[in-house]
């Protein structure tokens, strides 16, 4: 032992001292590092995602005057339905833009004219009859939906470099002018990206399908993976007994959850697809798919969540006389139910966001229509962008962001879900 | 020397093993239990008891009676196989995996380990309160209504209801959560948590209450209304009772029995375990050569 006085001692201890403090100091420096460095990215990422995606949330509309002209429309009868369906509601609105720019002569300078407005302006204009019989014949003033090199041209006025007219001819963008100096061009909210399916023309692509699609996909994942999930655990965890296959079936689980989630797509197209012969594209397989995906997760979290309950309550309810069942039901479930919530909801999401099964399983389609059950082919919104990123349409890029940006609306209010009902279901012991 | 070792023969339905043979005192090596751990009509008895979990041994070869209505104290340092004994006698130690059980455990000359007993109806007779409070996270009525639900010894709310009330009464309790039943049984104190868990044993009305170590977690005045309720329980029931203080042992109970390394070393009667063991072990024990 070496000798010190009080005094060498005492500095001795001192100067340790500093450099403790100094090494603290910078310890917790590089972790304020890490979370500034974590929340930039976020930030960096969720600013170019709405800073593009914001604007597919508004939709250009042209102001024009369009005349229910029965000979045009080719319907004498607004009442008829068949009639109507038929009617030629599009050459009215072309007949409209030649009245406003009469100096559009010739094929060319006519085609270009008409493609001010998009292919689906009529549809608009006839259900206008349809709620209102009485205007066949009349003319009236009405808002139609531009096309989306329009609108692209429209919202990127004022950029820094101009307006964008890669796509828009010399005298297209002087009637552009024309119609902005005369406030017959506005942007108005885009309904249409609420209600709609997918489109080719971006100003008529929707986003409902494909959040109708991931949805019925959701019900039939969370209906079979959080049952299947919750007992899978809770058997392990219970009433398993311990030995070489409960070990070799926890090795495998694990294995699983770490498994490609594309791998689980070909599984699903070669057993439940052609196997099973289960119609492709549709929510049912999805959900299938993303069952067998998720259900690995559920079940270590779920494990992991049964595992907390503390082995002082088990052994209470064992002491008056419950048999392991009612251990089970009574006691451990309730409490190990917001832990397992939480890991079904987060797997949840990861399954919401999972793209590369679905494209397996024919998922990727182009569809119109919006699904109305589980047996109907939709996509889902993850695919909807992949489509959409894919899409050589500039205004397309604006759609992508946007479903991004719906995308992730979903998963911060799952999340925020999860958090909430962990936070109300969990009681103290 | 007044006192006489038993030499008790491992007969299965051995009772009173009268007519002592005097050993000599080299028993340092503490293969029989000296004392009388043997009585007449016994609510429990327990033969040739052998207890390991895995390859370790814990308990070895104890004899042992628990009279009717009697509170008998299990004392000893610790690890000294106490609680893992007390745990077989309502077969809590079936949740572990590694732990085997050998011998003979009786309750009213009923096998216990007998392959058609349920280890539930089991613990219906006898119940158990444990070293931490444990109450469910559920109300107070719920806590002590539990038991009964499960075992439907209630018909309907109104008898509930009364096993509610006699159980948390006979737990001293009743006066204090009377209003408050509905409220959680984890918000109270420790010794009012224990107290419910003891309400919660007895609302099944159990033949044997065992008790481990139930005032470890607790202040001394909690502690000493857990001891009086003791008292006043074994009226009604019999009582095991593991504990770590000798003075509660001395307090409690009617019988000690002192465990050493999982063997049962001494049991007499406890104001003569404290007033003048027999073994040296106990000797040593009990004025704090050991512990």
């Amino acid at each position: 032992m070496i000798n010190l006085t009080a005094a060498s001692r005492e500095q001795r201890i001192r100067l340790g001292l500093k450099k403790r403090h100094r090494a603290e100091r910078q310890f917790k420096f590089y972790g304020a590092l890490a979370i500034v460095f974590g929340l930039a990215c976020v930030f960096l990422l969720f600013g170019d995602i709405v800073s593009k995606g914001h604007k597919a949330f508004q939709l250009t509309y042209i102001n024009l005057e369009v005349t229910y002209d029965q000979d045009i429309l080719g319907v004498n009868d607004p009442t008829d339905a068949r009639q109507v369906s038929l009617g030629n509601f599009h050459g009215a609105i072309k007949a409209g833009l030649k009245n406003r720019f009469p100096e559009a002569t010739g094929r060319k300078n006519k085609r270009e004219l008409y493609s001010l407005v998009s292919n689906g302006a009529g549809y608009n204009l006839r259900d206008r009859l349809i709620e209102n019989p009485v205007l066949l014949g009349k003319t009236i003033k009405i808002w139609v939906i531009a096309d989306d090199d329009v609108d692209t041209y429209y919202k990127s006025i004022g950029e820094s470099d101009g307006p964008f007219t890669g796509r828009t001819s010399e005298q297209k963008e002087g009637w552009l002018k024309e119609l902005i100096k005369a406030g017959d061009i506005e942007k108005r909210f885009n309904f249409n990206f609420f209600t709609e399916g997918d489109s080719r023309e971006p100003e008529l692509a929707g986003i409902r399908g494909a959040a109708m699609g991931s949805f019925y996909t959701l019900i039939i994942t969370i209906l079979l993976a959080f049952p299947l999930g919750v007992a899978a655990a809770v058997y392990l965890e219970e009433f398993a007994p311990r030995n070489r296959w409960t070990g070799f079936i926890e090795v495998n689980i694990n294995n699983l959850a770490a498994v490609p989630s594309i791998i689980f797509g070909l599984l699903g197209l070669a057993v439940f697809i052609n196997f099973f012969h289960v119609p492709r594209s549709v929510p049912l397989v999805g959900g299938l798919v993303l069952t067998l995906m998720t259900l690995p997760t559920i079940i270590i979290s779920s494990r992991a969540a049964i595992k907390s309950v503390p082995p002082s309550i088990r052994e209470a309810a064992i002491g008056v006389g419950a048999s392991p069942m009612q251990v089970v039901l009574h006691h451990v479930l309730p409490l190990a139910m917001p832990g397992m919530l939480t890991g079904a909801i987060i797997g949840m999401a990861r399954a919401l966001g999972e793209t590369a099964p679905l494209l397996m399983i024919g998922m990727v389609a182009f569809i119109v229509d919006i699904p109305s059950g589980f047996h109907d082919p939709s996509t889902a919104l993850p695919v909807q962008i992949f489509l959409w990123a894919d899409s050589p349409e500039r205004a397309f890029v604006e759609k992508t962001s946007a479903a991004i940006m719906v995308l992730l609306a979903f998963l911060i209010v799952m999340n925020t879900f999860a958090v909430v009902l962990r936070k109300r279901l969990e009681r103290r012991w | 020397m007044m006192n006489t070792i038993e030499k008790h023969t491992t007969g299965i339905t051995a009772g009173l093993q009268e007519g002592s043979s005097v050993k000599d005192s080299e028993e340092q090596h503490p293969e029989e239990t000296v004392g009388k751990p043997l009585i007449d009509s016994p609510k429990m008895s327990i033969r040739n008891v052998d207890v390991s979990y895995s390859d370790k041994q814990a308990i070895y070869n104890v004899n042992l009676d628990v009279g009717k209505h009697e509170v008998i104290a299990m004392i000893g340092p610790s690890g000294c196989g106490k609680s893992t004994f007390l745990r077989c006698l309502n077969r809590m130690n079936d949740t572990i995996d590694s732990c085997k059980v050998s011998g003979l455990i009786t309750l009213d000359d009923e096998d216990i380990y007998a392959s058609d007993m349920d280890p539930v109806a089991l613990r219906a007779k006898v119940g158990i309160v444990f070293q931490k409070p444990n109450p469910f996270p559920k109300s107070i009525y719920d806590n002590v209504a539990y038991g009964p639900r499960l075992h439907g010894l209630a018909a309907t709310r109104a008898e509930i209801d009364e096993i509610v009330e006699v159980s948390l009464t006979r737990a001293g309790l009743w006066n204090e959560v009377k209003d408050r039943l509905d409220q959680p049984g984890t918000g109270f104190s420790g010794g009012q948590q224990q107290r419910l868990c003891i309400a919660r044993a007895i609302a099944i009305s159990p033949e044997v209450i065992l008790m481990d170590e139930p005032c470890s977690a607790l202040d001394p005045i909690a502690s000493a209304k857990i001891e009086e309720l003791i008292a006043e329980l074994s009226q009604n029931y019999t009582i095991a009772i593991v504990t770590h203080s000798m003075q509660q042992a001395a307090r409690v109970s009617n019988r000690t029995a002192y465990f050493h390394l999982g063997h049962l070393v001494e049991v007499n009667d406890t104001e003569k375990v404290f007033t003048a063991p027999t073994h040296q072990l106990t000797e040593a024990y009990i004025t704090g050569r050991i512990g």
